[in-house]
C-alpha cells in the first residue's frame, strides 16, 4: 500500500489575505487595508472566544475593551488555570536592550530557521515585530519580570539563541504572564463587556450558511448542553499534546475545540509536527500521570552528560571525568548544551538507545551543575535555579545540588494545528484561530520562549486588528435556537453522551488513553519510519475501535462527571492520532521536530526535502478519508539552507 | 504500599456527604499523591461504583486547581507542596489518610472534593488588576523598577489562587490570596494610581462574597505552597486604612 492509499490530494490552499511587498512593511499594509468597525457598532457584535489561555484571555480582554460583546469559555474553574500558567522559562522580544545584535529581522530570521523552513515568513515577521510591543503592554500592567539592579529589565539567551533576547519572571514567566491577561480579562468582566462562562466545554461548531457562528457548549457542573450563537467564533483552546497520554500538558488539555472545528470543514495543517521537550524528569513508572518540564534555561548552566561506555551503572559521582561522554558539546561545538530543542531530544534518545542512558529503565541523560557551582558557587546557581531544583527534588526525591539531574525528552508542544490565513482566520469565514492552537508561526520546530510571544501577539495584537475586517460585514443574520444547523450540532452532541454513559463496556477511559499514548509514542514520536507509521495507523483503528466496544463510563449526564469529559476527548484523540500518523507518513522528509529516519545526513543530523516538501499540509475532513491541501511556502528573505548547529 | 484512605463523599451541592473509606494497594512511593487516586479511581469504575471528583489539571503545582485537605492540612504535609507534587513516598504502608475538600463558607462544595472557587475571579475583577488597555502602553524601560521592589512584587504575584489560605484558616479569610494581589501591585510604580480604589473594591467584594475576617493566626500562610509571607497582610491593612480614610 502506497501513502497515497490513506488519504487523496485535492486542490492547493492559498492565503487569500498575506500582503506583498517589502515583508517590514506588510503588517502595516495589512492594517490599513483591512476594514474597521465604527466603535458604536461594535457593541452589536458578540464575539465567542474558547479559552482563556495567553492567546484567549489577551484577546477576550482586548475585544471587550474595544467595545465587542465577548463570551469566553473554558474547562477549568478558572481562567487563570489555563495551562499557558505552567510555561517557566521566558518570552522572547526584539527589544535589542542588550545591544547585543538583536534586531526584528534577527528574530525573524531566526525563527523561519529554528522552524526549519516551514513556516510563512510574512506571519513570522509579524511576530517579531510585535515581539515588542508585548514586553511594553505587559510591564504596563504590572508583570513582574525579573530586573537588573539599576532598575531596568534583565534578559537571559535561552534555547539556542545566541542573543540575550528572553525576558523572565523567575522560573514562572508564563504563570505572570497569564496573570497580567487574566487580570485585564477580570477587568472586562467587571465593566460588563466580557461573559465569562467556567467549566463549559465547547463540543460543537455551529456553522451556518458557511460560516461558524457559535457553539455547542456543556456546562461541566450540571451537565445541562447549551448553544451560543455569536458574529464570530475564536478558538484559542491550546495544542494537542495529551494525544500521547505523557506529556508536560496539563491532564486537561485536549483537542476537542479544534478537533470538532475540523469535522465541520476546518483544515488542520502539520499535525505531525509536535515539540519534544529535552529537558523533563524521566518516568518513574507505570502510574505516571504526566511528565514535568524542568525550564530549558538549565541547559545555559548544566552539562548533558552519559557515561562513555554502556552498562555503567555507577553512581555519578564515581565516574571520573574521562570516562563521561558530554556529548552534546562533542557533536555541536558551536552551540554545546543549546543546540535547540529538536536536536538536543534526538541526541538524548540516540545515547539511550546505544544503551548508556541512566536511570530506571536507561531512559534519562545526567544534566549535571558540578561545574556551575564550582564556578558561580552554590548560592548563585540557587538564586537562579532554585525553585526549578526544589520542584526535581520534591518529585525524584534526589537533591540536584549533590547529583546530576536526571532528564529525559517529552512530549511538550505541537506545532501543527488549524491551518488559519494571515488573518488568523481558517477556510471557514468567521473561525478565527490564535495560540498554539493554530499552526501558523513555528514552522516544524518552536524556538525556545516563542510560544508566549505568539500566544500574546495573536491575542493582544494580531486578531483584535484583523477580525475587524471580517465584523466590518456583520451584524448577520439572526440564527434561531430551532435553525437545522443548530439543532443538528446540539443532538450530535447529546447522542455522543449517551452513547458513552449506555454503552456497556469494562475498560476505563484511562486505560484507553495510556495505550493510545504508547503507539504514538512509539511510532510517531522522536523518531518515525514508514513501517512503523503504517503499523501505528493500523493499532490505533484497531483501538479505536475497541474503544467504542468496551469504554465504560459511569455515572450520569447531569452533574459534574469527569469519566464523562474524559471520553468525549480521547475519542477526539484516536482520529487525531490516525491523522497524525498519516501526515507523518505522507511527509518522507525530515524537519525540524518530525524526524523521518530515513531521511538523515550521514552524521544523523535531520535532512529536508524543499524540492518535494516546501509546504504546508493542510488537511481536510474527507467523508472517504482526509483530503491533503497544499498551501506553498515561498522564501524570499532567508534562504532555506540545512541547519547546522555544530 | 497499602493504604486506607477515608474519603470525602457528597454527590452534588445540596445532598449530604460522609467520609467513605476505601482500600488501595500496589502503591509505589514514587507516584503522587494525585496518581494515587488515580489507581482509586480505575478501581472503582472496574466495580462500577463511582470515581471520587477531585480538582486537577497542571499536577505540576503552578494551576492552582488542586485542593485536598489531606489528614487536616490544607495540601497536606509537605511544606511549600500542592497536593499534585506530594508524593507517596512522605507515606508509609499501612497508613490511614484522610481527604477533605477545603471547607469554607465562600467555597461551597460542588461534589466530592471539588469546591466553587470562583468568588477569587470576583475578587480579582473588584479591583486585582492595573487598567492599561492593549496598545497604550509606552516603552517598558519607560519607568526603572529597583530590583527589591520587582523582587518583593514578585514575592506577592507568586500566589496561585488555590485557596489553602482560606481552606486552613478557622475564619475561612480570604485575606492573603486578596494581601498577595494587593501587594504584587502596590510594589510596582504601574500599580500607584489605582492603589487606593484597587484596595477598597476588592475588600468589600471579599466581605460581601461571605469570606471571614482575618484575625492574624497565620495559618493561611503556614498552609501557602508558594510560602506567600504574612507582610502583605500588613501592607494591605495600611493601603486599606490609608484608602478608607482619604474616601470618608
Amino acid at each position: 500500500m502506497s501513502a497515497d492509499d490513506y488519504f487523496r490530494e485535492g486542490d492547493p490552499v492559498a492565503d487569500t489575505k498575506a500582503p506583498s511587498g517589502p515583508i517590514s512593511e506588510r503588517w502595516e499594509s495589512r492594517r490599513f487595508s483591512g476594514r474597521l468597525v465604527n466603535p458604536a457598532n461594535r457593541r452589536k457584535l458578540r464575539v465567542i472566544v474558547v479559552g482563556t489561555g495567553l492567546a484567549g484571555a489577551s484577546a477576550a480582554a482586548t475585544l471587550g475593551e474595544l467595545g465587542y460583546r465577548v463570551s469566553n469559555y473554558c474547562f477549568q474553574d478558572s481562567p487563570r488555570r489555563a495551562h499557558s500558567i505552567a510555561a517557566q522559562g521566558g518570552i522572547n522580544a526584539a527589544k535589542n536592550y542588550r545591544g547585543d545584535g538583536d534586531s526584528v529581522h534577527r528574530l525573524f530570521y531566526d525563527t523561519v530557521k529554528g522552524g526549519d523552513f516551514r513556516s510563512r515568513e510574512s506571519n513570522v515577521h509579524r511576530l517579531a515585530e510585535v515581539s515588542t510591543e508585548i514586553i511594553d503592554q505587559c510591564v504596563a500592567q504590572g508583570v513582574p519580570f525579573a530586573r537588573e539592579y539599576g532598575g531596568l529589565l534583565d534578559n537571559r539567551s535561552f534555547g539556542g539563541a545566541q542573543v540575550s533576547r528572553t525576558f523572565y519572571a523567575r522560573g514562572q514567566t508564563g504563570q505572570q504572564l497569564l496573570l497580567g491577561a487574566y487580570q485585564a480579562l477580570e477587568r472586562q468582566v467587571a465593566a460588563g463587556t466580557v461573559e465569562l462562562h467556567t467549566r463549559h466545554e465547547m463540543l460543537e461548531l455551529i456553522v451556518v450558511d458557511d460560516r461558524a457562528r457559535g457553539i455547542v457548549v456543556r456546562d461541566l457542573v450540571t451537565g445541562e448542553v447549551s448553544t451560543e450563537i455569536a458574529d464570530a467564533v475564536v478558538l484559542a483552546s491550546g495544542g494537542y499534546g495529551n494525544v500521547f497520554f505523557l506529556s508536560t500538558n496539563a491532564k486537561g488539555c485536549n483537542v476537542t475545540a479544534t478537533w470538532r472545528a475540523h469535522r465541520k470543514g476546518a483544515y488542520f495543517a502539520n499535525p505531525c509536527y509536535t515539540q519534544i521537550h529535552p529537558t523533563c524528569i524521566p518516568q518513574s513508572g507505570d502510574h505516571q500521570s504526566k511528565l514535568t518540564l524542568m525550564s530549558e534555561s538549565l541547559r545555559n548552566d548544566g552539562r548533558v552528560w552519559v557515561p562513555a561506555e554502556r552498562g555503567d551503572d555507577r553512581a555519578p559521582g564515581d565516574i571520573p571525568e574521562a570516562e563521561r561522554d558530554y556529548y552534546l558539546e562533542r557533536r555541536y561545538p558551536a552551540f554545546g548544551n543549546l543546540v535547540p530543542r529538536d536536536i538536543a531530544s534526538r541526541a538524548a534518545k540516540a545515547v539511550c538507545d546505544e544503551g548508556r542512558g541512566v536511570g530506571p529503565g536507561g531512559l534519562g541523560v545526567y544534566l549535571d551543575f558540578e561545574a556551575a557551582i564550582g564556578r558561580l558557587g552554590k548560592d548563585a546557581v540557587e538564586a537562579k535555579y532554585g525553585n526549578l531544583f526544589d520542584m526535581y527534588e520534591r518529585i525524584t526525591g534526589e537533591n540536584p545540588y549533590e547529583r546530576p539531574m536526571r532528564i529525559y525528552p517529552a512530549v511538550h508542544y505541537t506545532m501543527g494545528g488549524l491551518w488559519v490565513d494571515y488573518d488568523l482566520m481558517s477556510n471557514i469565514p468567521g473561525l478565527f484561530v490564535t495560540g498554539e492552537a493554530n499552526f501558523s508561526d513555528h514552522g516544524a520546530n518552536r524556538l525556545g520562549a516563542s510560544a508566549l510571544m505568539q500566544g500574546l501577539s495573536d491575542g493582544y495584537f494580531v486578531l483584535p486588528n484583523t477580525i475587524s475586517d471580517y465584523l466590518a460585514d456583520g451584524p448577520f443574520e439572526a440564527v434561531a435556537d430551532d435553525h437545522e444547523a443548530v439543532a443538528e450540532a446540539r443532538e450530535a452532541v447529546n447522542d455522543r453522551i449517551e452513547f458513552f454513559l449506555n454503552n456497556d463496556g469494562d475498560r476505563t477511559v484511562d486505560s484507553f488513553h495510556r495505550e493510545l499514548g504508547k503507539i504514538m509514542w512509539e511510532y510517531c514520536g522522536m523518531e518515525r519510519t514508514d513501517e512503523g507509521l503504517r503499523k501505528a495507523i493500523g493499532l490505533i483503528g484497531d483501538l479505536k475501535d475497541e474503544f467504542y466496544k468496551r469504554v465504560k463510563v459511569t455515572g450520569g449526564a447531569g452533574e459534574l462527571n469527569q469519566q464523562l469529559e474524559k471520553a468525549g476527548r480521547v475519542a477526539d484523540f484516536f482520529e487525531l492520532g490516525e491523522l497524525m500518523c498519516i501526515d507523518a507518513l505522507h511527509r518522507t522528509e525530515s524537519c525540524g521536530g518530525h524526524f523521518r529516519a530515513e531521511s538523515q545526513t550521514e552524521d544523523g543530523e535531520a535532512r529536508r526535502d524543499d524540492e518535494q516538501f516546501s509546504y504546508v499540509a493542510a488537511w481536510e475532513h474527507g467523508q472517504t478519508g482526509p483530503v491533503l491541501h497544499k498551501e506553498d511556502l515561498v522564501f524570499e528573505y532567508v534562504k532555506p539552507t540545512q541547519r547546522s548547529y555544530k | 504500599m497499602k493504604l486506607k484512605l477515608r474519603i470525602w463523599r457528597q454527590s452534588g451541592a445540596e445532598a449530604k456527604g460522609r467520609m467513605v473509606e476505601y482500600i488501595v494497594d500496589g502503591i509505589s512511593e514514587d507516584a503522587s499523591f494525585l496518581e494515587m487516586l488515580d489507581v482509586l479511581n480505575e478501581q472503582l469504575i472496574a466495580e462500577g461504583a463511582d470515581p471520587v471528583a477531585f480538582d486537577h489539571d497542571c499536577r505540576e503545582g503552578i494551576c492552582g486547581a488542586c485542593s485536598l485537605v489531606i489528614d487536616g492540612q490544607a495540601h497536606g504535609p509537605q511544606a511549600a507542596t500542592t497536593t499534585c507534587q506530594l508524593h507517596m513516598r512522605k507515606y508509609r504502608d499501612g497508613d490511614v489518610i484522610d481527604v477533605e475538600p477545603w471547607r469554607a463558607g465562600a467555597f461551597p462544595v460542588i461534589k466530592d472534593l471539588v469546591v466553587d472557587r470562583t468568588a477569587f475571579d470576583r475578587i480579582i475583577a473588584a479591583g486585582g488588576y492595573i487598567s492599561a488597555p492593549t496598545g497604550t502602553a509606552p516603552d517598558a524601560h519607560a519607568t526603572p523598577v529597583a530590583k527589591q521592589d520587582a523582587d518583593a512584587a514578585f514575592a506577592a504575584a507568586a500566589c496561585i489562587g488555590c485557596g489553602a489560605c482560606v481552606a486552613a484558616c478557622p475564619n475561612g479569610s480570604g485575606m492573603l490570596f486578596m494581601a498577595a494581589k494587593v501587594a504584587h501591585l502596590a510594589r510596582m510604580p504601574q500599580g500607584q494610581p489605582e492603589r487606593h480604589t484597587r484596595v477598597l473594591g476588592m475588600v468589600a467584594e471579599h466581605d460581601a462574597s461571605g469570606f471571614g475576617g482575618c484575625t492574624n493566626t497565620g495559618e493561611c500562610s503556614a498552609a501557602c505552597p508558594k510560602e506567600i509571607g504574612l507582610d502583605v497582610i500588613g501592607q494591605l491593612n495600611r493601603d486599606f486604612r490609608k484608602a478608607a480614610a482619604k474616601a470618608a
